[in-house]
């Protein structure tokens, strides 16, 4: 949802993040709503300045989000407050399940599926009765036996449905029993949070949903940064999806990302596992030797990804231009393949491994920001090489002279034997691109002025050096060669030999091909090679030549109907309010006149809306597939359908392909807990990602060694990995050191006081830093035992003006199983006041450089 | 920009005091926000926007709440950002990093030079930029040759190399995005190609 959306809410719950102090811009909107009567919900470890807004704050233990989102998903079943009218169509809420399915209720925190061998889910046992369903994410394969096959079936009829609720596999009865043991006095145990602060957020939901009100929830890495973390975000989709609010004024689930352009990188992914606009990254142990077994695995029968070919191809022509034929599967050959997972965390793992040997790092500050830091750090000494772009000297590029391996590790730089470049970077200013923010808007900036010395853009980097690799291999007759040889790599470059930005946006949208006319946006796009795309989702972005709309400035008036179509671009073609076929009736009409957005227009037999509608324009609310005609792709979705990305056409309350961990949410502890599950026998996720090695020690649940919870967080004056702000002097004069925040209770237990030096362990190495001691923190009984949360902000390092020690030395490589994200936001510690003793005499913190 | 104004002898500041002293004029009937709060020194001050030669749209740099920013320069240098007031994301404000920005472009520890540490040096040396990108150029071919894989011993083509890495992409430009991507994984066979969407 758009942002300034919020401002139409009833409710805003924040959750999973701390939004006033880390988004404050995007909390504006949360507190316009507010000021129009909205109540807002802060459910948090720590109480923030987001909770000091809030009407109402819920305390929870660090990692238990599932448990109070499956705690209201349960109060909201029970009691019969989900909104009927729009869940029964709109959702699979009503569709059967097959006979094979089991419960985690009856597997005692176990799905059916469970492979003890492989540690791993087959989904076989999750799907409909008699429909094997593809994935709805970028891999829409799932690896079952007869896969392609079995996913026929749905040109054959929609899956099977009772929308009277009653039979005993739909989705309706099976969620009642996963759900049932998360009552209010269950959430208390687990959370913590006091059950009548839980009920009171339950019957704000509920007031504040239906067909006159809509509720928002916004999170942020809070909710990513755990073992857990897609599953702690899939239960507030099934609330929202229960309550109706998705696609709707108001509704919806809002991401707060971190990185400026960091849902531009993940559409145009700078990620292992993607292709631009998720087409999936080919997998060598999957069907994807050739182009036409890639495409028949990936290609959804049914819904929008049917489409899918068409991008695949249009993406290779844009890399391998001429080069590209049909002989060659359009190059589909050159394509590297994954083996396995090749995210941050392994990533890590494999440079100490000397698996890898030479390493880019731009505008990334991997030994602050990447967990296990220590691990990190030898990694790099293990390197051969090392690029380091970025504005000023980072840890990362200066760990070889500074770094704990050096000030405590025993090692001299003379022995680290890893040949570093360290090159000067351009700002946004400095450069013309475009990013795109969290609600995927595209915005584009100006170069305004040149940037200082020898700073370039990554556009001049990466254009340069493949101008000369393309020149290294310009000989070769290798086979392993053709790719670099075939890339098509023609900018045009000004006086300084920057390429024209506007020049790969027009790739990016795409064109015709060989006489590369611009398209005017995706449904132009073509699987027989005339047409060049380099990621789909954006094209329309750049339709014409002199047209480029992520550069449009034109926002609504103050009379105007505030989706501010003329204001940036949003993927996909200008789309504002994703699934905005939600906010009508199955028949077409607004769900009420307070929360209208889309609705049929008989008179013009099309869609009518202030937003652009993401559903077919003239689909009639009533066309129903002919089945006996085996309809395929968007003919096989229904008038009353608004899930086009989804082969069926509605929500997925439960997942039948696609999840790692489960088709629905189950509470588990973190892999480091002071505690067991009370819920079930299987106290940790089963799936969560875990790498042995000597460097990466995890301990066990309960551990008396570590009996505090960690959790780590940011402030409104740092960014990320810290660069960009502690080498600033105003920032770094706000917040100008590490500390930890210490709840008072410990703190008097062990004689710690404000500004005290304190150190904190964990199986992974130890950090001292200064004691803040406050009552933001509270603590919990769990089974008769007082447990304590400390939290510590992650962005400090050496380099700088603002200075401390770096808390991912504390943390472990250990990750949710669906997204290989870390699990940073709990994990356990120990703690006593006091110093490290480190070679270098005083810490790290406070040594001059 | 502040201006100093020139030393003078006790006298005379007491009677520039007198004169400039606001609370008489508010005495007499000035508005207490206007006039009555003028001051000599504040009369001959202009808005430092006035110097700028260019002015430019741009997105603060630091977070994926996109506020737009207006960048003003002078003769090639940053003066000033400030938020651009018709963005209906941020209405002209920013929060404490967004209001950085200028402090990031400007500051006193950015380098404008290509630093190279040798293995086992204890100190940087400075290179040219057309060394640093022949060099890593080569240094590229070299762990690549070395590292490519072109199938399975089965036959399962991998056309991949495990031995160079990437990171970052979170803060750069979509189409720096797509520079990489497209050299490291469509040109040269880099899996591990990863950015801060996990961290
Ligand atoms: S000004 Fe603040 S809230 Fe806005 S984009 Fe920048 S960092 Fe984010």
């Amino acid at each position: 949802m758009p942002q300034w959306d919020l401002a139409n809410s009833d409710c805003v719950l924040v959750m999973g993040s701390n939004m006033a102090e880390n988004h404050p811009i995007a909390f504006r909107f949360v507190l316009q709503a507010k000021a129009r009567g909205a109540t807002i919900i802060h459910a948090d470890p720590r109480f923030t300045r987001t909770s000091a807004m809030a009407d109402i704050y819920a305390p929870i233990r660090a990692g238990t989000d599932v448990a109070f989102l499956g705690g209201i998903i349960r109060h909201v079943l029970e009691h019969d407050l989900w909104f009927r009218e729009w869940a029964i169509p709109y959702t699979n809420i009503a569709t059967i399940l097959g006979e094979d399915y089991r419960d985690a209720e009856d597997g005692d925190g176990l799905f059916s599926g469970w492979q003890e061998e492989s540690r791993k889910y087959s989904p076989e046992s999750w799907q409909y009765e008699g429909v094997t369903m593809p994935s709805a994410l970028a891999e829409s394969y799932v690896d079952t036996e007869g896969f392609c096959e079995a996913t026929k079936r749905l040109h054959e009829g929609p899956p099977p449905r009772d929308p009277t609720l009653q039979h005993p596999r739909c989705v309706y009865q099976v969620m009642k029993r996963h759900f049932a043991r998360y009552t209010p006095e269950m959430v208390e145990r687990v959370t913590g949070c006091p059950r009548e602060v839980f009920l009171k957020v339950c019957e704000a939901l509920a007031r504040n949903s239906g067909r006159e009100r809509t509720t928002a929830i916004c999170y942020a890495v809070g909710w990513n940064h755990h073992s857990t973390g897609v599953q702690i975000i899939r239960s507030g989709a099934i609330l929202q999806a229960l309550l109706g609010n998705v696609g709707r004024p108001g509704g919806g689930m809002l991401a707060l990302r971190g990185h400026t352009s960091i849902q531009g990188s993940t559409d145009i992914p700078t990620l292992y596992d993607m292709l631009p606009g998720y087409l999936p990254q080919p997998h060598a142990f999957k069907p994807h030797s050739t182009l036409e077994s890639y495409l028949d695995a990936e290609t959804s029968p049914t819904g929008w990804w049917r489409n899918f070919p068409k991008y695949a191809v249009s993406l290779l022509r844009a890399w391998y231009g001429e080069a590209a034929a049909p002989e060659n599967g359009w190059g589909f050959d050159w394509v590297p393949r994954i083996v396995g997972d090749h995210s941050q965390l392994p990533l890590t793992v494999a440079m100490r491994n000397r698996i890898i040997r030479g390493l880019f790092v731009m505008g990334q500050n991997p030994v602050v920001g990447s967990s296990n830091s220590l691990l990190v750090q030898r990694g790099l000494a293990d390197l051969d090489w090392m690029v380091v772009r970025d504005f000023a000297e980072t840890d990362t590029a200066s760990f070889w002279r500074d770094g704990h391996l050096v000030r405590s590790g025993g090692m001299r730089p003379e022995d680290i034997r890893t040949e570093v470049f360290l090159m000067p970077a351009a700002l946004s200013g400095e450069k013309a691109g475009s990013f795109t923010n969290t609600h995927r808007l595209l915005q584009w900036h100006d170069k305004v002025v040149p940037p200082p010395g020898d700073s370039r853009s990554e556009h001049w980097f990466v254009y340069h050096l493949g101008r000369r690799l393309k020149d290294l291999y310009a000989a070769s007759e290798r086979e392993e060669d053709r790719a670099i040889r075939a890339l098509t790599w023609e900018y045009p470059v000004d006086d300084e030999g920057e390429p024209d930005a506007e020049a790969i946006l027009q790739e990016i949208n795409g064109y015709t091909w060989p006489d590369r006319t611009l398209l005017p946006d995706f449904e132009a796009l073509k699987e027989d090679g005339s047409t060049a795309c380099g990621c789909w989702i954006y094209s329309g972005v750049f339709p014409k030549p002199g047209e480029n709309r992520s550069r449009a400035r034109r926002p609504d008036g103050p009379e105007g109907p505030g989706t501010h179509l003329g204001w940036g671009f949003a993927w996909p073609s200008n789309r504002r309010t994703l699934n905005n076929r939600a906010s009508a009736d199955p028949e077409g009409r607004p769900w009420s006149e307070r929360k209208r957005l889309v609705w049929w227009d008989e008179a013009k037999q099309e869609w009518a809306s202030p937003d652009q509608i993401d559903f077919p324009k003239d689909k009639r609310p009533d066309y129903e597939p002919d089945w006996s005609r085996k309809p395929a792709g968007m003919d096989a979705i229904s008038g009353r359908q608004p899930f086009i990305m989804i082969p069926d056409g509605v929500a997925g309350l439960f997942v039948p392909s696609g999840l790692k961990d489960g088709p629905l949410p189950a509470h588990y502890e973190p892999v480091e807990s002071p505690v067991a599950n009370p819920l079930y026998g299987q106290s940790i996720s089963p799936a969560a990602k875990r790498w042995e090695h000597a460097d990466n020690p995890v301990h066990g649940t309960g551990d008396p060694r570590w009996p505090h919870v960690l959790t780590t967080f940011r402030l409104t004056e740092h960014h990320s990995g810290g660069t960009p702000t502690r080498l600033v002097p105003t920032t770094a004069e706000l917040q100008p050191e590490g500390f930890a925040e210490i709840p008072t209770e410990l703190a008097r237990a062990l004689g710690i006081r404000s500004t005290d030096w304190v150190v904190i362990s964990t199986p992974r190495g130890a950090i001292e830093t200064r004691a803040l001691v406050t009552d933001r923190l509270r603590p919990w009984r769990l089974d008769g035992r007082m447990v304590h949360q400390i939290a510590l902000p992650w962005h400090f390092g050496w380099v700088g003006y603002a200075t401390g020690d770096v808390a991912n030395v504390l943390t472990a490589v250990v990750g949710d199983p669906n997204t290989g994200m870390h699990e940073n936001k709990a994990l356990t510690c120990a703690l006593r006041p006091g110093r490290l003793r480190r070679a270098g005499g005083a810490g790290v913190a406070r040594e001059a450089r | 920009m502040s201006r100093q104004p020139p030393r003078r002898g006790l006298a005379e500041r007491a009677a520039e005091f007198a004169r400039e002293w606001s609370v008489p004029r508010q005495l007499r009937g000035a508005d207490h926000r206007r006039e009555a709060a003028e001051a000599a020194i504040s009369r001959t001050l202009r808005p430092r926007l006035e110097e700028a030669d260019r002015v430019g749209t741009s997105i603060c740099p630091y977070c994926a709440v996109g506020c737009a920013q207006l960048i003003y320069a002078r003769d090639g240098r940053p003066i000033h950002v400030e938020g651009d007031p018709r963005s209906p994301v941020n209405q002209g404000t920013l929060c404490p990093k967004g209001a950085a920005t200028f402090g990031l472009m400007t500051s006193p520890m950015r380098l404008d030079r290509c630093l190279h540490r040798v293995p086992g040096a204890t100190a940087w040396r400075e290179v040219t930029l057309d060394w640093a990108m022949d060099r890593i150029a080569h240094l590229v071919r070299r762990t690549r040759d070395e590292t490519f894989v072109k199938d399975l011993p089965d036959g399962t083509p991998l056309n991949h190399t495990l031995g160079i890495a990437s990171m970052g992409g979170a803060t750069l430009d979509n189409e720096e995005n797509y520079l990489i991507k497209k050299l490291f994984s469509g040109g040269l066979g880099m899996v591990f190609v990863e950015n801060q969407a996990r961290v």
